[in-house]
């Protein structure tokens, strides 16, 4: 699958300056597991984008491989418009204008603050290392701490050198790997916050690799999902939650319960009734799956529904409901936490009005009538 | 003795970073395998030559005689440590008695004596000349009968003694670090103390008895200075004669493949019992066995174990050296001060420099080399630096005097006469050639476990902060990497003090070491004069005991403190 992310809608930057970090094809392989498959991508420069998938998805793959920790099978890539690998070239790590921040900050222990962000500057002389490594400890607002060694800062403290370090050089492309996971759940929110704003302060190109769905939709300005080593979709995080690309991105990016229904003369209907109407299918008939995402799904009881509550999660604002449908099928619904129907009532199932939920042939998703699905136009009644 | 190392690593599990960068650079990889080669090419080299010549000499006429006695050496010797190495590690582990926390760690000592001292001081006391048999003699008259101190079992004993705490150590590792949580859940689940040892904690103390045993057996196939004190014609002894004797390669050479095929036996039999048992920590935290106390004599009794295998292993042998030294030095003051100590002693510490330098150099070069290249090739290849350790010492001399030779003939080949004269003269760069063969394992050990304990991430961000391989070696893979480096220099320092049998056999015409001084005037039983150079040998082997003895402590603190 071939997406190019942004390409489309930025042509403004794509046409100044060169994508920041390019993927065209690439495959990587370990013995008969399968890396990264055929992965083509396009980051223009300034951009944030998130990387998100399973464990084994590729995801770390695609970041080794973009930082020369790993050398492709197949394909091309390209950091700031140069060819770092091809088949005939292979530029080393070191030579590759990519920084790291690793999810254990991997700071030098033996070294200073300074000394660490120093490190990657040694090309520059004594004054320029000195001012740079001023800049960057002021960008994260750490120069206070210059001084210190890694072990007397605290994680969020590591997080932001270790992000100071990687751009100290300048890099096309700052990467980073999984860079939250390590801190305390209630730090995560301010580092995350930090780290975004300084990386488009500093007005540098990131790619960031996280499990977090939550994190990739808020974090990105792309959003990039694989599954088992292939790009399922590269999109904003908006269309990423709202118009899944595959039945894997719907549920994986969120919560998601998928109904068999049909599609008639642009009418969706399935099991608890009509869902919405389909713009475009007014001469077409096909059986599709809907998705529908749990705060789409409205309740009500009704002693005469076939559909009962079959579990009650309570999540603190909301209630979570699982209802099970006449056929078996199970959807569930956030009710407000003043609602709570308990196990067993009768309700009847709706969808709120407004919802245009994403209809999948297979595993992915349709927007256009599938081939073979024309009706007859209607005729139009004859005027008399 | 390799094997300290070897033993100061096998209780800590390893974590095995990531491997780095996949991407592959050809020269460091080529780096590591060049390095195995020179560890590999002169066994290789035996290998060929021995099984190649095969017919081309008659075999020496008590081969089988030697074969008996090298197996019934090994499996006494392996036997007689695990009754004292691993009984005296149940007795600390499982009980309680008078002085029991001191002779925990007191009785790693004997490591620091090494055998060919040990031997000459027991000789000493218990031979046909010494103190005992002379006050039997005045006892009963001179007819009685005493058993022969110059014979197997004689050597067996010593050995035993010598070479215990190898048994000790593993198995009180095992029986403190391994297995508390699975004990614990053998005792909830209904069995009794004596239960839950013989069918939980010995199952499971099995895999490093098994590894001690295997070290004590290497260590007596590759000894053949102490065992000639003792008249004990082994393989690795046939291996010297024939050599010394009658400078017949092949016959050496066919020898030294039957002395290796002694130690693959050996290493296939400690996987055997091994089974498929692995290092790691079994079952978590855990109370574990907790200690019994034993009252009033039985405590005693248990406490007079414990000296006994001190007092016999480490005490009495230093004493006695001490007690010469001063009586030798009271006698005549100028006797110590023999003008040829300096100089054996200059020789000592300049082998034992140059060797732990070298060693030291090739194992970081190989941590980084893995390290960059990644790759299991690479480690693969780094793999085979160590495995000179497991090659006797008779192995490894003669593989290097075979090395040699190649390489003068090729020398002469292209012109160069008489070669590089290595051969011929003998050579000191032979006996650093061994002992890096024989040494790099500990080093690399030490060295490599530090490696370990540097997330590979670092690696990665100091090249993605563009630093080149030199430059991430010296400002952040050396400098991290320091203490193992340390342990790495002294350990490899003093194993070189301490080898004799490679000396032995290598040595050009008037090189002599401590070692070698010691084994010579030992031989002709001038005790007093090699009391002084065997001290400092003592006292050089004392340091890397000493380490163990710490870590035999920490491991007490550890079991004891509440988790």
């Amino acid at each position: 699958m071939t997406i190019r992310v942004g390409r489309l809608q930025r042509p403004a930057v794509q046409e100044s300056a060169p994508a920041a970090l390019v993927f065209e094809g690439v495959s990587k392989h370990y013995g008969a597991t399968t890396g990264v498959e055929g992965v083509d991508l396009a980051i223009p420069a300034g951009e944030l984008v998130t990387l998100i998938g399973p464990s084994g998805c590729g995801k770390s793959t695609t970041l080794r491989l973009a930082a020369g920790l790993e050398r492709p099978d197949r394909g091309t890539i390209c950091v700031a418009g140069d060819v770092v690998a091809d088949k005939r070239r292979f530029v080393e790590p070191e030579r590759r204008r990519v920084g790291l921040v690793f999810q254990d900050y991997a700071l030098f222990p033996h070294m200073t603050v300074a000394q660490n962000i120093e490190f990657g500057l040694d090309r520059l002389g004594r004054g320029d290392r000195r001012a740079r490594t001023g800049e960057v400890l002021d960008l994260v607002r750490l120069a206070h701490l210059a001084a210190r060694y890694p072990h007397e800062l605290s994680g969020g403290e590591q997080q932001r050198v270790a992000l100071a370090r990687a751009l100290a050089p300048r890099p096309a492309v700052v990467l980073l790997d999984e860079p939250f996971s390590s801190l305390d759940e209630s730090l995560r929110a301010q580092v995350r916050r930090d780290t975004v704003a300084t990386l488009k302060e500093a007005g540098t190109t990131g790619v960031l690799v996280t499990h977090d769905q939550t994190e990739a939709l808020s974090v990105g300005t792309r959003v990039v999902v694989m599954r088992g080593g292939v790009i399922e979709q590269a999109d904003t995080p908006e269309k990423v939650f709202e118009q899944p690309a595959t039945r894997f991105v719907a549920s994986f990016m969120g919560d998601a319960d998928f109904l068999p229904a049909h599609v008639h003369r642009a009418l969706l209907t399935c099991e608890i009734g009509v869902v919405s109407t389909v713009p475009g299918w007014a001469n077409n008939e096909a059986d599709v799956d809907v998705v529908l995402r749990p705060h789409e799904v409205a309740l009500q009881p009704d002693p005469n529904s076939p559909a009962r509550v079959s579990a009650v999660e309570y999540h603190g604002p909301f209630v979570l409901h699982y209802v099970t449908l006449a056929s078996g099928r199970t959807v569930r619904s956030w009710q407000p936490h003043t609602v709570r129907h308990p196990v067993g009532t009768p309700v009847a199932v709706t969808v709120a009005a407004g919802t245009k939920p994403t209809l999948l042939l297979g595993d992915h998703a349709i927007t256009s009538p599938p081939p073979g699905t024309s009706l007859q136009p209607r005729l139009p009644l004859p005027i008399q | 003795m390799t094997e300290t190392a070897v033993l100061a690593e096998a209780g800590t599990p390893k974590r095995r970073p990531r491997r780095a960068a996949g991407a592959g650079r050809p020269a460091w990889s080529a780096l590591v395998v060049v390095v195995a080669a020179v560890v590999v090419t002169p066994v290789l080299a035996v290998v060929l030559d021995g099984l190649g010549s095969l017919g081309s000499t008659a075999p020496p006429r008590d081969l089988p005689g030697m074969v008996l006695t090298t197996l019934l050496l090994m499996l006494g010797v392996a036997a007689g440590s695990l009754l004292v190495g691993g009984g005296l590690a149940w007795l600390v582990t499982a009980y309680r008695f008078p002085l029991r926390n001191v002779f925990v760690w007191l009785l790693v000592l004997p490591l620091a004596v090494p055998a060919y001292i040990l031997g000459f001081v027991f000789l000493s006391v218990f031979d046909v000349s010494g103190p005992v048999q002379t006050a039997l003699r005045g006892v009963f008259g001179a007819g009685v009968w005493v058993p022969e101190v110059r014979s197997l079992p004689g050597a067996i004993l010593v050995m035993s003694l010598s070479l215990y705490p190898y048994v000790y150590l593993l198995a009180r590792t095992a029986l403190m670090e391994h297995t508390a949580g699975t004990y614990d859940a053998a005792r909830t689940l209904g069995a009794g103390r004596s239960g839950a040892f013989r069918r939980v904690l010995l199952p499971l103390a099995r895999p490093s008895l098994a590894a001690g045993m295997a070290l004590v057996m290497m260590e007596t196939l590759t000894d053949f200075a102490t065992v000639q004190y003792f008249n004990v014609q082994t393989v690795s002894v046939g291996v010297y004669l024939v050599w010394k004797g009658t400078f017949n390669f092949h016959a050496a050479t066919q020898l030294a493949v039957l002395v290796l095929l002694f130690a693959v036996a050996v290493l296939a039999g400690e996987r055997v019992l091994r089974g498929r048992a692995r290092y790691h920590r079994q079952g978590g935290r855990g109370q574990g066995l907790q200690p019994q106390r034993l009252d009033g004599g039985r405590g005693w009794g248990a406490a007079a174990l414990c000296m006994a295998a001190v007092s016999t292993g480490f005490l009495i042998p230093v004493l006695q050296l001490l007690a010469w030294a001063v009586g030798g030095a009271v006698k005549n003051p100028g006797f110590l001060a023999d003008p040829r100590f300096g100089q054996y002693i200059i020789n000592t510490l300049l082998v034992a420099a140059v060797t732990a330098a070298a060693c030291v150099i090739l194992s970081v070069a190989v941590g980084h080399g893995v390290r960059l290249s990644g790759g299991r090739f690479a480690s693969s290849a780094a793999q085979l630096t160590t495995f000179g350790y497991a090659v006797p010492g008779a192995v490894v001399g003669i593989g290097v005097l075979i090395s040699f030779a190649a390489l003068d003939s090729a020398l002469e080949a292209a012109g160069v006469p008489g070669g590089t004269g290595l051969l011929v003269t003998g050579s000191v760069l032979g006996i650093l050639y061994a002992y890096v063969i024989r040494f790099l394992a500990p080093a690399y050990q030490s060295v490599d476990a530090s490696f370990a304990k540097i997330p590979s991430t670092l690696t990665f961000s100091a090249l993605s902060l563009g630093a080149a391989p030199a430059r991430i070696l010296a400002r952040v893979h050396v400098p991290l990497a320091r203490s193992g480096i340390a342990v790495a220099l002294m350990l490899v320092a003093i194993d070189a003090v301490k080898e004799l049998p490679i000396v032995l056999l290598l040595r050009p015409f008037g090189f002599t070491t401590a070692a070698v001084w010691v084994y010579e005037l030992a031989r002709e039983n001038f005790w007093e004069k090699a009391s002084l150079p065997a001290l400092v040998i003592v006292a050089a082997a004392i340091l890397p005991v000493l380490v163990l003895v710490r870590q035999a402590r920490r491991l007490e603190t550890h079991g004891k403190a509440p988790a």
